[in-house]
């Protein structure tokens, strides 16, 4: 009995060794931690629960019959993040570089459908050199099984992707359908076809980093929600997002104990917006000056900037904030910040996430590359997404909401639940500039009468009260006030209920 | 007494004058630019007249519109602050003619006093002790030796039209007084076209001590004793302290006596300074005498309990000093430290925004001068006191127009190390978010051994920080403290994250009691025995360190008790840890098990991004010209661009040869801190 024993104790030595210690040593020396250190960092101490340890492959050509080793390049399991459950697979790049085989998939994928019955987020750790080649397409029919659990999973419970390694070909796609992306720099990068092929067919030279970095994904291809500097800081700052997140699409979101006042007052929100309508403010500052002890998780941050989106918390529990960055582009929509605003409002809505929306918004950006690159199609995902939205939705207007714009942000019209404006705020079809150089066309040359008509222009609309006198507006409140009334305005929705017609799903403008 | 004062000033002093006429029943009237429409003075006045744009030659400074709001306000007296009017004889005149009070000395005073060469011949004629020197021409070389031991060596030779140190040598023999003779004067001559010298006593080990006087209109004048301003950076101050460490009895007596002498022979009302500057052997010459009310009066007021503003306005009135020289105390000792709106980490430069925090330490009445600004006798034992200047608040915007000095801190305590001590302290609860400022500099002074020793000279700051100031290095006490301190702080968070609801019955997080705490290179062991009152914080070398406090996750300031001795932590957290702010240190401190300790040190250090190749804005402001562009070549030196920033014009120069490879900003741009503009091959 002792012997069976120690054997086991032997192959579990042998698995958790992965490649070998060489390879190890290697991984590190790239600056990078192994599958299971990263499991580790990822998960409450002591809590990690493996499967599969000892799958190994069933390939038989190539020579690959001759190495077999446990695990086969990932290993898998569930453990707890401050005592939630969650699903974790961890590719192993010391393992056959971490090389997708049918197996290797299969592990992926049991885990995955053990998530969705359990109702627990999956977070995988991608560090692979792609489809086992050796395998041909079993390699391929493996992704493909992750490919359709991850489908299935999107709304069910939340997938996490961290790219620590390569990530490239038809693997990146499993990650470019979870929730949040995260990457590592100068150690990840994720391609559909790497630089050698893009030299081939297009002669274009670049470097991997360049191609796939976490520099080009957060910034230019939004591929990516965020960048660390390291396997460390990332994993410690996944663990932070999970705090946010609730289990799954039947649970609430989290509510954690907290030691700031939701009564406080902030009388230096009195002088955010600034006297000049054209000078930019950091609507940073009234996110944190709101949320609970000043904790913002930002989500997209290094891309188009001039929308805001991430989860704070009020009153212990999680809401989801967008909102308008005058600092960027006048805080104006764009392609980019559409999309980019869409998807975090599905995200949040998927998952009973309350929304807060901090409007000052001039509109939508001008230009034939917007319009040839079909502004009016993304624009209409952003305005989708707030309408199909069932979340309890509490917005803000601090200053601007012209045009189209102030419909789309969490309007009153697309059933926003309670919608303040500060005393600062501007509802109107356009800037007084414009609107009085329409409507007195005839005038437009005697600038005197101009300036004339655009005081009167500013007189009437620029302010809250218009919209107030309709309802448009529930209430003005006070600047300083906000973190208070907005907390109410979520406390008074914890029970919101609403109907949608029945239909298989809707057909957002994709 | 007036009813009414118009104020022609604005930040701080508006607002210190402000009190004082609050406190005597006086309204007060503010004056402000469209940069100020929002400022504290102007909230606090009770009524405010608008004298036109931001800059101050548009607006504070000009006597016609601060006329006219003394006329439509129907102020019977004006305090002018400092600066600005305040020595402006014309501006006195004006408010003569109008038969409207100036607080502030007569304007023969002012005019006899704003002149150097009047002023010193004055000082001469009153006994006054000035640097000796000979001002004629000096015709060879051979007479300036006679001269230069006429005077006694060490001596300064200097070029009359001389400037930044052109034409100016230091002799200690008549060899050197020769030779430096012959060389200033071809220097003189190259550099100004202008070859005339002259000679004066080279004071050694320089500090600057002024003389506080105060006289009313019937001939009276008494001096309260002096500060000490030795620690200056380019002759502009930053600290300040009442009494000075250097002097003694004797020789304040005489400096007052001699200062008040000075005050009378121009016929003196109101409170003014007479600045000295005092060798190392307790010799002391005449500098020049401030016509007006001094930054750093509130020194003065802290340790002899006299409100100087409301002696200035009584004087204005009229009155008769009701305070005779035998009133006049030392009590106690204060310390003043000037907050700046310049940052320290980049050579000082001026640093302008929005305050998006600004939470000052908490006022304490101590000491002679308490809430109610009246003589109150002896302090309670081991009382402090502290007070805060201020003309900003949290919200409000700190602009390019403006003085970038945005508060004075003072503390006051019955001895010199108590009243540091208590800046220390004040200093780490001073709050100030969204600008850079001089707070972690000001935290280095106060712990520097020669300011402790009060062993300083007006060279203090050029000689102690040569390289600019890059952030304190703590000692190994206070890392372990500060380790202590984290230790015990992210403990507490953690067991908070553990709280969340969702969790698994039974399966619950269980935060352990070893930790790894890493800041300033160093990583220290520790094992967290906590209780209801605090924890215990044992080192792996067996040293233990109690820790309690009322912190709680998300407050921005921590005061805890760390072994015994308070310790005030300015904190922002960062993943696995927090940054750390005290005593002038800023440190990233991590917090994290062993085992993350372990595979974090596995970690590679990451290498700061090359920015040799870019020119960076170094601080907020507007591209006013650009001297080159893309594809020149440029020379070390060379100007490329200028940056205007707090009504200064900052040339940016080339660090090497180089070619520019392509220019990124315009004239008329705004640009934020490290804000790229130009690019080279």
């Amino acid at each position: 009995m002792k012997d069976i024993l120690t054997e086991l104790e032997e192959r579990r030595g042998g698995a958790r060794l992965g490649g070998g210690q060489k390879r190890i040593d290697a991984q590190h020396g790239r600056g990078k931690l192994t599958a299971r250190e990263r499991i580790e960092l990822l998960l409450d101490e002591g809590s990690f629960e493996e499967f599969d340890m000892f799958v190994a492959h069933r390939c038989t050509d190539f020579g690959m019959e001759k190495q077999r080793p446990y695990g086969d390049g990932v290993v898998t399991g569930w453990g707890t993040i401050n005592g939630r459950q969650v699903y974790v697979f961890s590719q192993d790049f010391t393992v056959l570089g971490g090389s997708v085989s049918a197996t290797h998939a299969q592990k992926i994928c049991k885990i995955m459908d053990m998530a969705m019955q359990n109702g627990a987020p999956v977070i995988g750790i991608n560090d692979s050199g792609g489809a086992r080649i050796q395998e041909g397409v079993d390699s391929l029919a493996g992704y493909g099984e992750v490919f359709q659990r991850n489908i299935e999973a999107s709304g069910v419970v939340p997938q996490i992707s961290v790219i620590m390694g390569p990530c490239a070909g038809g693997a990146v796609y499993s990650p470019a359908m979870t929730d949040f992306i995260f990457m590592v720099k100068d150690t990840s990068y994720m391609f559909v076809t790497g630089p050698d092929v893009v030299k081939t067919v297009t002669n274009e030279v670049v470097t991997a980093e360049e191609l796939g970095g976490a520099a080009t994904h957060t910034r230019k291809s939004s591929v990516a929600d965020a960048a660390f500097e390291n396997d460390v800081e990332a994993l410690a700052e996944v663990r932070r997002l999970v705090d946010f997140l609730p289990l799954n699409n039947r649970s609430k979101p989290p509510v954690r104990p907290f030691f700031d006042d939701p009564g406080r007052l902030e009388q230096s929100l009195d002088t955010l917006v600034p006297e000049n309508p054209n000078s930019p403010y950091d609507m940073k500052e009234l996110i944190s000056k709101m949320a609970d002890e000043g904790d913002f998780y930002e989500i997209q941050g290094e891309f188009a900037k001039n929308i805001l989106t991430g989860f704070i918390r009020l009153e212990g529990r999680t809401v989801g904030v967008v909102a308008n960055q005058p600092m960027v582009l006048a805080g104006c929509l764009d392609i980019d910040s559409s999309r980019k605003a869409a998807r975090f409002v599905r995200f949040c809505d998927c998952f009973d996430i309350p929304l807060l929306t901090l409007v000052d918004v001039p509109g939508f950006l001008p230009g034939t590359s917007q319009e040839y690159n079909g502004v009016i199609k993304h624009g209409a995902k952003l305005l989708f997404a707030y309408g199909e939205a069932t979340v309890p939705k509490v917005t803000v207007i601090t200053r601007k909401a012209y045009g189209g714009a102030y419909d789309v942000m969490s309007s009153k019209h697309l059933r926003g639940d309670l919608n303040y404006a500060w005393p600062t705020a501007e509802i109107a079809v356009m800037g007084a500039k414009g609107a009085t150089e329409i409507i007195h066309r005839a005038d437009l040359k005697d600038a005197e009468k101009i300036a004339s008509h655009a005081a009167d222009y500013e007189a009437r609309f620029a302010n809250p009260f218009v919209a107030a006198e309709r309802g448009f507006i529930d209430e003005v409140i006070m600047p300083h006030s906000t973190r208070k009334r907005v907390a109410r305005a979520f406390a008074s929705l914890r029970n919101k209920r609403t109907e949608r017609p029945w239909k298989k799903h809707d057909n957002i403008p994709l | 007494m007036f009813d009414k004062i118009l104020i022609a000033n604005r930040g701080e002093i508006a607002c210190r004058v402000i009190k004082t006429a609050r406190k005597m029943g006086i309204k007060t009237v503010a004056v402000y630019s469209d940069a100020d429409k929002n400022a504290l003075h102007v909230e606090m006045a009770d009524e405010a007249i608008h004298i036109g744009p931001p800059p101050a030659n548009q607006s504070y400074i000009v006597i016609d519109k601060v006329m006219e709001a003394v006329r439509a306000s129907g102020a019977q007296a004006v305090h002018p602050g400092y600066g600005f009017l305040s020595e402006n004889s014309k501006f006195a005149e004006a408010l003569e003619a109008e038969g409207v009070a100036f607080i502030g000395p007569p304007k023969g005073a002012i005019e006899a006093m704003g002149d150097k060469i009047t002023s010193k011949k004055i000082a001469q004629e009153a006994d006054v002790s000035t640097v000796p020197g000979y001002m004629g021409l000096i015709e060879d070389a051979e007479e300036a030796v006679k001269i230069s031991n006429e005077i006694g060596y060490p001596v300064m030779i200097k070029a009359s039209a001389g400037g930044g140190g052109k034409g100016m040598r230091i002799a200690w023999t008549d060899d050197e007084a020769r030779e430096g003779f012959q060389s200033s004067k071809n220097e003189a001559a190259s550099s100004f076209g202008d070859d005339r010298i002259f000679i004066e006593k080279f004071v050694t080990q320089p500090r600057h001590i002024e003389i506080q006087v105060l006289c009313d209109t019937h001939g009276n004048g008494i001096y309260l004793n002096e500060r000490e301003c030795s620690i200056q950076r380019r002759n502009q101050k930053v600290v300040e302290e009442a009494p000075s460490p250097f002097l003694d009895e004797a020789t304040r007596r005489a400096m007052g006596e001699q200062a008040v002498a000075l005050a009378q022979a121009v016929d003196y009302a109101s409170a003014g300074t007479v600045e000295f500057i005092v060798d190392g052997d307790k010799n002391f010459y005449f500098l020049e005498m401030n016509t007006r009310l001094q930054v750093e009066h509130p020194v003065t007021e802290l340790i002899t309990g006299v409100d100087l503003v409301e002696q200035m306005i009584r004087v204005a009135a009229g009155e008769k000093l009701s305070i005779s020289q035998q009133d006049v105390k030392i009590d106690g000792w204060a310390i003043e430290n000037r907050l700046y709106a310049e940052d320290p980490y980049r050579g000082f430069l001026p640093s302008i925004g929005r305050l998006t925090r600004y939470r000052p330490p908490q006022e304490v009445a101590a000491g002679p001068l308490l809430a109610d600004g009246k003589w109150q006798g002896e302090a309670p034992e081991g009382a402090t006191a502290v007070r805060n200047d201020t003309g900003v608040f949290e919200g409000g915007e700190i602009s390019m127009y403006y003085d970038p000095m945005i508060a004075k801190l003072c503390t006051w305590a019955p001895t010199r190390a108590e009243a540091i001590e208590a800046m220390r302290v004040a200093l780490d609860s001073f709050e100030v978010e969204g600008i850079g400022h001089n707070l972690p500099f000001l935290s280095a002074v106060m712990d520097h051994p020669k300011f402790i020793s009060g062993d300083m000279t007006t060279a203090f700051i050029a000689e102690e920080y040569p390289d600019g100031f890059q952030g304190v290095t703590l000692d190994g006490d206070s890392l372990r403290r500060v380790a202590a301190a984290a230790a015990a702080m992210y403990r507490v968070a953690e067991i908070r994250r553990t709280r969340v609801s969702g969790r698994m019955d039974n399966h619950e997080r269980k935060v352990g009691e070893n930790w790894v705490v890493t800041l300033q290179g160093e990583a220290f062991a520790v094992t967290i025995d906590a209780d209801k009152e605090g924890s215990t914080v044992t080192f792996d070398d067996g040293a233990k360190l109690r820790v309690t406090s009322d912190w709680t996750p998300g407050d921005s300031l921590a005061r805890l008790d760390v072994g015994g001795a308070p310790l005030v932590l300015k904190v922002d957290k960062i993943t696995a840890g927090y940054r750390l702010r005290s005593r002038g240190a800023d440190l990233r401190v991590h917090v994290r098990t062993p085992r993350q300790a372990e595979l974090a040190a596995l970690m590679p250090e990451k290498q700061a991004a090359d920015t040799s190749k870019l020119l960076l804005c170094p601080m907020p402001g507007m591209v006013v010209k650009l001297d080159v562009e893309a594809g020149q070549e440029v020379q070390e030196g060379q100007a490329l661009c200028t940056i205007e920033a707090m009504k200064m014009e900052n040339i940016l120069r080339a660090e090497r040869k180089g070619v520019v490879s392509r220019i990124n900003a315009g004239a008329g741009d705004s640009l934020a801190v490290d804000d790229v503009i130009m690019e080279f091959e």
